[in-house]
């Protein structure tokens, strides 16, 4: 969920809503008069406020910018989860920040704390995704931003979303093959319900793990999308369960109703429990 | 034969025995068209005139409701007047006393109110209360002890002033109209009824004089003594908006859906329970939520109670509640809704809420939701006392509600900006915390130590259920200590229980 860094009041309340992230933004929603005071807010909200065990993340300006490296500084000091990068072009971008957080990191003696999370947001983006994606080992996941983007390719967004196809599925697969993460962009129209949960429904699809917000009033929609169903869980618990059997036996091979289970259908059903706990549909005792 | 004139001397001896006159033989007959005959009622009067006869003298009490709310033209109108005629050392008792009758600030330094009673002060009047500038304190009760108070004589209202939408020249009064002319509808007039009821004087005031009879009606001609006719009563669109308001805040949506829960899984949420809530963002938003409940699993409510807003109507009409007991109805929808449905009842303040009336409706309420400006970690609650030491709400129906009720619910953020809601102390008792069950806030849901049986039931609910200490001790570590208040040692209030006991004083705020 994005907060803006500039919100004393929404950044302490942010956590109530139970978002699995919050990103701080220190780039878009921050007039330039304000980035410094921003940053000292931000700096101070990651180190007081008790955000539980919530995915804290912040977006800084870009390095090319007055701020982006004071950004980076006050963040990994804070110690913040994950540095998401705006606008991300090329994989040298993203060493550049790599080497801003290793150094902050050595400074204090924590060097590999700090994730990246790059945002492609232009046409050069997506055609270097996969290099991005596989830039630093700190690369937890890669996003599409979606109005830069459209901009750039001299379009605009339609609620069927056919303009950004294209950047998703790219994203998507560039983010498979690295192992790490894809999200989607925000859909920023609150009043549009519907919409929004056709867009959340076309992005589950085409594979992404999660989709960005701008309210509260979206996490519902989004844990309803990405919830599996009670079979799909009940299913996912047996293998689980299986799993477990042939692991006590300290057998390799799990089976299941007498079928041999392979690792991707384990991988799946992993990942059903996993989205199952995240969409709230059952609790992490449930599944121990 | 058995003539009149055969029968005279019996009806002298009948009359004589009953010591009554025999009669004379003529009865005088008014043969005036009836539509004129009302235009003549004794009963209309100027303001003046009304004043003068009703033998208001300095040093007596002058009541009035806040019906029209932020519309109301009514007080301002009345004091002025007052003031103009020289009157001095008036009590002024009020329903409620809010920003727009800031007015009053200057009639309380000439000398014209020198007491008020009230249940609530907002605004500028509050501010300048807050820091002193009344020698006697300010006595606010809440709507029940207000209705008990007046009924008991403790209480006792010389003159009522009552604001009416239309009234005909006889007096018979409402918070409607169903004339062409209507100007304004504020619905309900349950504050007024108990000082029209028991006011020695009453005098209605309205922009809309009706035809007779204007029934049905909330106040009878038998109550009231004169009717003036004014330009107008009140800004109608200050008086009730007329949409549904939903609230987007997402934490009032977050705060609603847990309140909502903790009722449908409180063990009072069965066929035929009765439910009050309030009028803000989260009340409104929790009945939503309980709106869906009920239709998932069928349940209907026997009653809504207290400010009724356009959520219940709806409902109502739905068939999830079978009957709306209105004392003051909160939007257009529901004043329109009173108006036109039966089943839609208003009634008084001592009949929705008064400890001592065997009858009144909270006394059959299973669930209310309430707000706070504060609770404590004793569950106490203040309303009225903002934690900057200046009185700035009412008190309503809350301790009444609260106290009667089988369920009270009290919705709260923890932290409203840098101000804590959950604190070691309220700053002003106002619904002892003996009388409250839970408390849901954004970070956790606290259940009177008195209630271990709910807490147990919440909690296998899955809901978050945590100490209230905890609550507080959050709150302080984002926030800190506050400084404390610049309070001086004059009393600026003092706050009544319902059983009528004196339960807490408010002291004057430095600058």
């Amino acid at each position: 969920m994005f907060v803006p860094g500039n919100n004393p009041a929404m950044m302490q309340d942010a956590f109530i809503y139970g978002p699995d992230s919050i990103m701080l933004d220190l780039e878009d929603s921050v007039a330039m008069a304000e980035k410094d005071a921003a940053r000292l807010l931000v700096y101070n909200a990651l180190r007081t406020v008790d955000y539980g065990d919530t995915e804290m993340v912040v977006r800084i300006n870009p390095l090319s910018t007055p701020y982006g490296k004071k950004d980076v500084e006050a963040v990994v000091k804070a110690g913040v989860h994950v540095v998401r990068m705006p606008k991300t072009e090329t994989a040298e971008e993203v060493h550049e920040v790599e080497r801003e957080i290793e150094r902050v990191e050595a400074e204090l003696g924590c060097v590999g704390r700090t994730k990246i999370m790059a945002a492609i947001e232009s046409a050069l983006g997506v055609v270097n995704a996969y290099a991005i994606a596989t830039a630093s080992p700190r690369m937890m996941g890669i996003a599409l931003g979606a109005e830069d983007y459209c901009a750039n390719l001299k379009t605009q967004r339609s609620p069927e979303g056919m303009e950004l196809l294209l950047a998703r599925q790219t994203i998507v697969v560039a983010a498979r093959a690295a192992g790490i993460d894809a999200l989607d962009t925000v859909y920023s129209n609150l009043n549009d319900m519907e919409t929004f949960r056709k867009e959340v429904e076309l992005i589950k699809t085409l594979g992404f793990d999660g989709k960005s917000i701008i309210n509260p009033r979206q996490i519902q929609v989004v844990n309803e999308v990405f919830a599996p169903t009670a079979k799909a869980i009940e299913k996912a618990r047996a293998i689980i369960a299986a799993i477990k059997e042939a692991e006590a036996r300290g057998s390799g091979v799990v089976s299941l109703n007498g079928k041999m289970v392979d690792r991707p259908v384990v991988i799946r059903a992993q990942r059903t429990i996993d989205l199952a706990i995240a969409s709230g549909v059952i609790s992490k005792e449930d599944v121990l | 034969m058995n003539t009149m004139e055969e029968r005279k001397e019996l009806i002298r001896a009948a009359a004589a025995k009953m010591g009554k006159l025999t009669y004379g033989g003529e009865t005088q007959k008014v043969d005036t068209p009836r539509m004129q005959l009302q235009r003549q009622s004794p009963k209309l009067a100027s303001l003046e005139e009304a004043i003068k006869g009703s033998g208001l003298c300095n040093g007596m009490t002058i009541s009035f409701h806040h019906h029209f709310r932020g519309g109301d033209k009514v007080i301002n109108m009345v004091v002025a007047k007052l003031s103009e005629m020289g009157y001095r050392n008036l009590h002024l008792a009020s329903s409620s006393l809010i920003d727009v009758h800031e007015p009053l600030i200057e009639h309380i330094k000439n000398g014209v109110i020198t007491k008020i009673s009230t249940s609530g002060l907002r605004g500028e009047l509050a501010k300048a209360i807050s820091h002193g500038l009344m020698e006697e304190p300010v006595v606010f009760r809440s709507h029940g002890a207000r209705g008990s108070a007046i009924a008991s004589g403790e209480l006792h209202i010389d003159v009522a002033f009552i604001g009416a939408s239309s009234a005909d020249a006889l007096g018979n009064a409402c918070g409607y109209s169903r004339s062409e002319n209507a100007k304004s509808i504020c619905g309900s007039l349950g504050y007024a009824l108990p000082d029209a009821q028991y006011a020695d004087k009453v005098v209605i005031l309205t922009d809309d004089i009706v035809d007779y009879p204007n029934t049905p009606c909330s106040i009878s001609e038998r109550y009231v003594d004169y009717v003036v006719e004014v330009e107008s009563v009140g800004d109608s669109s200050k008086i009730a908006s007329g949409a549904i308001r939903d609230t987007k805040n997402p934490r009032d949506i977050l705060l609603a859906e847990q309140a909502a829960k903790v009722i449908i899984n409180s063990g009072y949420f069965n066929d035929g329970f009765s439910i009050q809530t309030g009028s803000g963002g989260a009340s409104l938003a929790a009945v939503k939520f309980i709106r869906e409940s009920m239709i998932e699993r069928g349940i209907k409510a026997s009653f809504a109670l207290g400010g009724i807003t356009a959520h219940m109507v709806k409902m109502h009409e739905e068939g999830l509640i079978d009957r709306l007991i209105d004392v003051q109805s909160f939007d257009k929808v529901a004043a329109e809704s009173l108006k036109d449905d039966p089943k839609h009842q208003e009634v008084s303040s001592n009949e929705y809420a008064s400890a001592d009336e065997p009858g009144s409706a909270v006394h059959y309420l299973d669930i209310v939701i309430l707000s706070a400006l504060e609770v404590d970690t004793q569950f106490n609650v203040n309303v009225l006392v903002g934690s900057d030491g200046i009185i700035r709400g009412a008190i309503g129906g809350h301790p009444d509600t609260a106290a009667d009720s089988a369920l009270s619910i009290i919705v709260c953020p923890l932290l409203r900006g840098r101000i804590p809601c959950v604190v070691d102390e309220v700053t002003t008792l106002i619904t002892p915390g003996s009388t409250v069950d839970v408390v849901v806030t954004e970070y956790g849901i606290a259940v009177n130590p008195r209630r271990p049986e709910l807490a147990v039931r919440l909690a296998k609910a899955g809901l978050k259920v945590v100490d209230i200490h905890e609550l507080a001790q959050r709150a302080k570590r984002v926030i800190g200590d506050a400084a404390p208040l610049p309070f001086g040692n004059k009393v600026v209030g003092i706050v009544m229980n319902r059983d009528g006991s004196v339960m807490d004083v408010i002291k004057n705020i430095e600058e």
